[in-house]
């Protein structure tokens, strides 16, 4: 789950990290009386889920407090990749002396969480590490004893030559690795942290993403979350408990598990088709999550033809034949089905949906070829 | 002979009597899973099903029925310390099909796990099996039949789908393990590969990957280095958007890495018969011995 910028500086300034003052606002008339208690230049910030808002006109300086009004007028409502801007952060417009890059990710291959930082900050991270790698340094942290002083002070002095900078800096590091574990962070980057002309270290933005699988534990976390970024059949389905993320193309796929899903997905691609979806019912065979999943695959007017495509182990066939006919039955299909099922109670599932007039079959590549021929307007 | 798991097998079930612990612990019973022990805290002193004594902790069933693998069916929140518990009383194979671990848990389970020796198969995976000798977690028992492939995996459901076409086909398995969709995950498909290559029974291997991570990259280096038995992969997920988490944890291309068409060109690249689908496994099998 990703958190706005607003949202991480409030973490970041709850565990001691120095952030400059500002607030977030909803509306013009907020922006403004925000920038009247600041005072002087204020820069107002579109706060979405996307990269690249300064380029997309989303970050923009106003002088005073009418300015602050009419360019969060401008900025509140727009379109920054498709998502709309509902809030704005309102920050003064501080001096800068230097620019640097923090971040902590957790690394699949040493299976540990590393420290990256850079003197290049203020820039996407990822051009920096892709056409000049050797301006990030790196440090592995063992989780035993977390970031040690030294380690902290050493990557502090590859941005800074004075103590005292170097000395604030360290200190952010080793409170941004405490925040890691705090919040259950996947990803927490400072970027940019400066210094002002005073000599002072702050952060000036901020990205924090949450391992969705904290969120049980972080409820104040899960409160954080902003549903209006997501497709509204993302969230009905996280709300129904099932895995959906909405693509492009005809085929509406419903299947158990996420590896056989995505190589269905794949499979209809490879017959020619487009999936339309990925959509993963998971391990358990109520019928009641076959009935959301229908209901949210038929919503989207894109698709042409459902295929199911089931193999029972924990999943019983019987339940989700059980939840196709329920579903069926209380909002008939406007489009062609395709079910392919086989494992677990596999006869007592066939019997079921022959009773309600569907056939289905127990092969993949067969079903896969049917569904991408009826999605076609072909027959199958 | 088989990897991981054998007849040999004593088996001890943490969280025996929950849902689900209940439920596979009696599948496991059927298949001729020797299951020695389930733990499950307050319950200790109870047998399940006459059959299996329950104690409240793991030092206690070790003390009483000398388990040598665990398999660990408790919720996420307590999964990481039933891993902790099992490494700490001693058990050197610790299976755990529970998902949705937090990853920074896995941080500080795995030097824990290192520093005592005991090797973890998961968290978030469908655990393993030896057609015929003994099955650890979930896997179906009746889609498998005993015989020569390797199989390793990092998904579920996609894995019975390859064990179907390889039993439909009466090519058997020596062993099959599901190694986890989380990113940081206690034994990776090098583990595996190393395994099944110094089995005896093994004379051919079918590994499935899928998106996120550089995993399938490194194993297809170790395949050209060390391997000499025919390898036949599978990557899942090239159609999936980047950016995205697709269903597991771990399946997720990050800016340009852990894409599908990466893996398959670096599994390709060592000598690994690469499937297009889910189907060509059989043949290229059948090719490859």
């Amino acid at each position: 789950m990703n958190l706005h910028e607003y949202q991480a500086r409030e973490i970041l300034r709850k565990h001691g990290i120095p952030v400059p003052e500002g607030a977030v606002a909803a509306s013009p008339a907020e922006a403004r009386a925000i920038a009247q208690r600041l005072g002087g230049t204020v820069v107002v910030k579109a706060q979405v889920h996307a990269g690249g808002r300064g380029k997309a006109g989303g970050v923009k300086l106003a002088q005073t407090p009418d300015d602050a009004e009419t360019v969060a007028g401008r900025i509140l409502g727009m379109r920054i990749k498709g998502l709309v801007v509902d809030k704005v952060l309102v920050v003064p417009a501080a001096e800068i002396a230097t620019e640097s890059y923090v971040g902590f990710i957790v690394d699949r291959a040493s299976q540990r969480p590393v420290l990256m930082v850079s003197a290049a900050g203020g820039v996407d991270i990822e051009e920096v590490a892709a056409q000049t790698p050797e301006k990030i340094h790196r440090l592995t942290v063992d989780p035993r004893y977390g970031l040690l002083p030294h380690q902290a002070q050493a990557l502090a002095f590859q941005l800074y030559r004075e103590i005292g900078p170097v000395r604030q800096a360290a200190d952010i590091m080793r409170r941004l690795y405490e925040t890691v574990y705090a919040v259950g962070a996947s990803l927490v980057e400072i970027n940019p942290l400066v210094t002002t002309p005073d000599g002072k270290v702050q952060a000036l933005d901020a990205k924090i993403v949450i391992d969705d699988n904290e969120l049980e534990r972080h409820p104040d976390i899960a409160a954080l979350r902003d549903a209006s970024s997501e497709a509204p059949s993302e969230v009905q389905a996280r709300q129904a408990g099932l895995t959906f993320i909405k693509l492009e193309g005809s085929v509406g796929c419903c299947v158990n598990g996420a590896g056989l899903a995505m190589a269905t997905m794949d499979l209809v691609k490879y017959y020619g088709g487009e999936p339309a979806n990925f959509l993963d019912i998971g391990g358990s065979s109520n019928p009641e999550k076959v009935v959301n999943a229908l209901r949210i695959i038929t919503a989207d007017p894109s698709v042409k033809a459902i295929l199911f495509n089931i193999f029972g182990g924990i999943t019983r066939c019987d339940d989700v034949a059980n939840g196709i006919v329920q579903a069926t039955t209380a909002f008939p299909l406007k489009v062609p089905m395709v079910i392919r099922l086989t494992g677990t109670n596999e006869k007592e599932a066939l019997a079921i949906l022959a009773k309600a007039g569907y056939s289905a079959g127990t092969d993949m590549d067969q079903a896969v070829q049917a569904a991408v021929a009826r999605a076609q307007g072909r027959a199958a | 002979m088989s990897i991981l798991i054998n007849q040999d097998t004593r088996l001890l079930v943490q969280g025996i009597t929950g849902r689900d612990g209940s439920f596979h612990t009696r599948q496991m019973i059927e298949y001729g899973t020797r299951v020695v022990a389930g733990v499950t805290p307050g319950k200790g002193g109870r047998t399940f099903e006459g059959a299996v004594p329950v104690f409240d902790t793991v030092a206690d069933a070790v003390a009483a029925a000398r388990p040598n693998v665990s398999v660990i069916y408790v919720p996420a929140a307590l999964a990481a310390s039933a891993i902790f518990e099992a490494a700490d009383a001693g058990i050197p194979l610790v299976v755990c099909i529970t998902e949705g671990l937090p990853v920074l848990d896995m941080t500080r389970v795995m030097p824990f796990l290192r520093e005592r020796g005991t090797r973890l198969i998961g968290p978030n995976c469908p655990g393993l099996i030896s057609p015929g000798q003994s099955k650890v977690g979930i896997i179906p028992g009746n889609i498998c039949v005993p015989g020569s492939v390797g199989v390793v995996s990092r998904s579920g459901t996609l894995t019975y789908e390859i064990i179907h076409q390889l039993t439909g086909h009466g090519l058997g398995q020596s062993s099959c393990v599901g190694i986890g969709g989380d990113p940081i995950i206690g034994t990776n498909f090098i583990d595996c590969l190393r395994a099944f290559e110094a089995d005896p029974a093994t004379d051919a291997v079918v590994m499935i990957g899928e998106i996120g991570g550089t995993d399938e990259q490194q194993a297809a280096e170790f395949v050209r280095a060390h391997m000499k038995k025919p390898v036949v992969g599978f990557i899942a997920g090239q159609t999936a958007p980047p950016g995205r988490r697709m269903g597991h944890a771990g399946a997720i291309i990050s800016g340009a890495s852990g894409t599908a068409a990466d893996k398959m060109a670096a599994l390709e690249a060592a000598g690994i018969a690469v499937m297009k689908r889910p189907a060509d496994v059989v043949p290229l099998l059948q090719e490859r011995r």
